[in-house]
């Protein structure tokens, strides 16, 4: 495998093909743990770890696995891999895993695991299968950040818990965006991200289902 | 081996991968139970740590923790239970042990919707420097909406006037119920007085904001914002554990000893 496409199976899921803003997968956990920066990060570690390894897993049984099990095979894999990162989580970072609580769980239900494993890691060897689940969850891991740095910043005044604009109720200059603190201000961002990223890149952009006709009455009508 | 399409092959195979997926995960939760149940207890401290001020980031835990003193008491005559080690007793499993002076609650008692109740449990007490109670902190719990919440709730010597309350146990809905853990609503606890003028449970929630007018504002909190139901069960949880049934023999007993210490010592 040459140099060039090790880099583009990475990359190519982190702008031009992005999970989230492109395929408009895994939105669910996106609005939920990206509140605090510190949540979303772990977040996005754990989302990259079971992405990646489930595709490599996944994509070395390949051959392997008859074509009428396939599915239960890759969620088996992937919920294995989920659970390894829950426990691992609750034992070496026990208060940071409080607060996403659910959501390690369900990473198993989010979109990009399933959606890689059945697109990618099921025709294709098992180190470009690994390379398309860390790109994927590097995509994904990018917009949380982007998502909860915003958020965390001007919803609460600070970043990984450390205060950057003092708020006017300690005294400070700072009033805080409270909307920014509730999941539907993710939704707001993530459709502005949208926007911005189809307007720097038009070919993003979905062609319409149908398109309107003009008003002209058709002639041979009747 | 039977052919790729063959529905022997297929049970085969999810068999295989079925075992060696449960071999992995059973091997991991084996392995990292020890350091779960360490990081666990390290969190129940804490939490009984900062339910009383007393916990500050990076602080060494087992050399803050012996300031507090677990003591197990038997809640329904309020005295204490020296028979029973704090340390090898847990009154949540306990409760649901009959051997262990567990019992079901009747549905008509059980506001707080928790089934079971101990007969026996651990509370932690902090004590001024010259012996004599400064603040008991009581183990608390209720069903929200979708969880049990699990926390402490820190008394003065007084047996009335709340120092602060915590949940270190919950799954409500984050943003909404989970706001439990949101310190600045906790900061709305202490000073609160728990007991009306007979004796009653009057701490309790609103919605809408406390007026401060009020002179039912001594006892009110402020409701949690889009949380109605976790909010019942904060407010039911608090008056069930204050109650006959549950802690106030021993906060009585507490207040007691309180005056009889305050009047052998008049106010300098």
């Amino acid at each position: 495998m040459s140099e060039v496409s090790i880099k583009k199976i990475v990359t190519e899921p982190i702008a031009d093909n992005n999970p989230i803003i492109l395929q408009v997968l895994g939105i669910c956990s996106a609005l939920a743990v990206t509140s605090r920066l510190e949540t979303a990060l772990i977040m996005c570690v754990g989302l990259t770890t079971v992405t990646a390894f489930s595709n490599l897993f996944y994509s070395m049984v390949r051959n392997f696995i008859p074509g009428s099990i396939r599915i239960i095979a890759q969620m088996t894999i992937a919920a294995t891999l989920v659970i390894l990162v829950d426990q691992t989580l609750k034992a070496v970072a026990y208060e940071a895993s409080k607060p996403l609580s659910v959501f390690v769980g369900l990473i198993l239900t989010n979109c990009i695991v399933m959606g890689r494993l059945e697109a990618y890691a099921q025709s294709n060897p098992p180190i470009p299968a690994f390379l398309d689940g860390l790109g994927n969850g590097l995509g994904y891991s990018a917009i949380l950040v982007a998502l909860a740095t915003f958020r965390e910043l001007f919803g609460s005044g600070k970043l990984f818990g450390f205060e950057i604009l003092p708020l006017v109720t300690d005294g400070g200059w700072y009033t805080p965006n409270g909307l920014l603190l509730l999941p539907p201000s993710a939704f707001f961002l993530i459709g502005m991200i949208i926007w911005i990223i189809r307007t720097w890149k038009p070919q993003q952009v979905e062609r319409p289902d149908f398109k309107i006709q003009s008003g002209q009455p058709h002639v041979d009508a009747h | 081996m039977a052919a790729k399409d063959s529905k022997a092959y297929a049970l085969w195979v999810a068999f295989i991968l079925c075992f060696v997926c449960s071999v992995l995960v059973t091997a991991a939760a084996i392995a990292l139970r020890p350091v779960q149940q360490a990081a666990k207890l390290d969190d129940k401290r804490k939490n009984i740590l900062s339910v009383v001020n007393l916990y500050e980031p990076g602080i060494d835990l087992d050399k803050a923790f012996e300031q507090v003193t677990p003591k197990v008491i038997n809640i329904e005559t309020g005295e204490f239970a020296p028979e029973i080690d704090p340390a090898n007793y847990n009154q949540y499993a306990a409760a649901k042990d009959p051997s262990q002076g567990g019992s079901t609650i009747p549905g008509d008692e059980d506001i707080a919707k928790i089934k079971y109740k101990p007969k026996y449990a651990t509370v932690y007490f902090l004590y001024n420097p010259d012996g004599s109670v400064k603040t008991v902190i009581l183990p608390i719990s209720g069903y929200g909406l979708w969880s049990t919440l699990y926390g402490f709730l820190a008394v003065e010597a007084d047996g009335n006037t709340v120092v602060g309350i915590n949940f270190y146990q919950q799954s409500e809905t984050p943003g909404l119920g989970g706001e439990v853990d949101n310190p600045n609503w906790k900061a709305l606890w202490p000073g609160k007085k728990i007991y009306g003028d007979q004796g009653q449970v009057a701490l309790h929630l609103v919605k809408g904001g406390v007026n401060p007018d009020s002179p039912e504002a001594g006892h009110q909190v402020d409701a949690l914002a889009g949380a109605t139901l976790t909010s019942n069960g904060v407010s039911n949880l608090v008056q069930y554990w204050l109650s006959d049934a549950g802690f106030k023999p021993f906060l009585d007993r507490i207040a007691q000893q309180h005056a009889s210490v305050a009047d052998a010592q008049p106010a300098t």
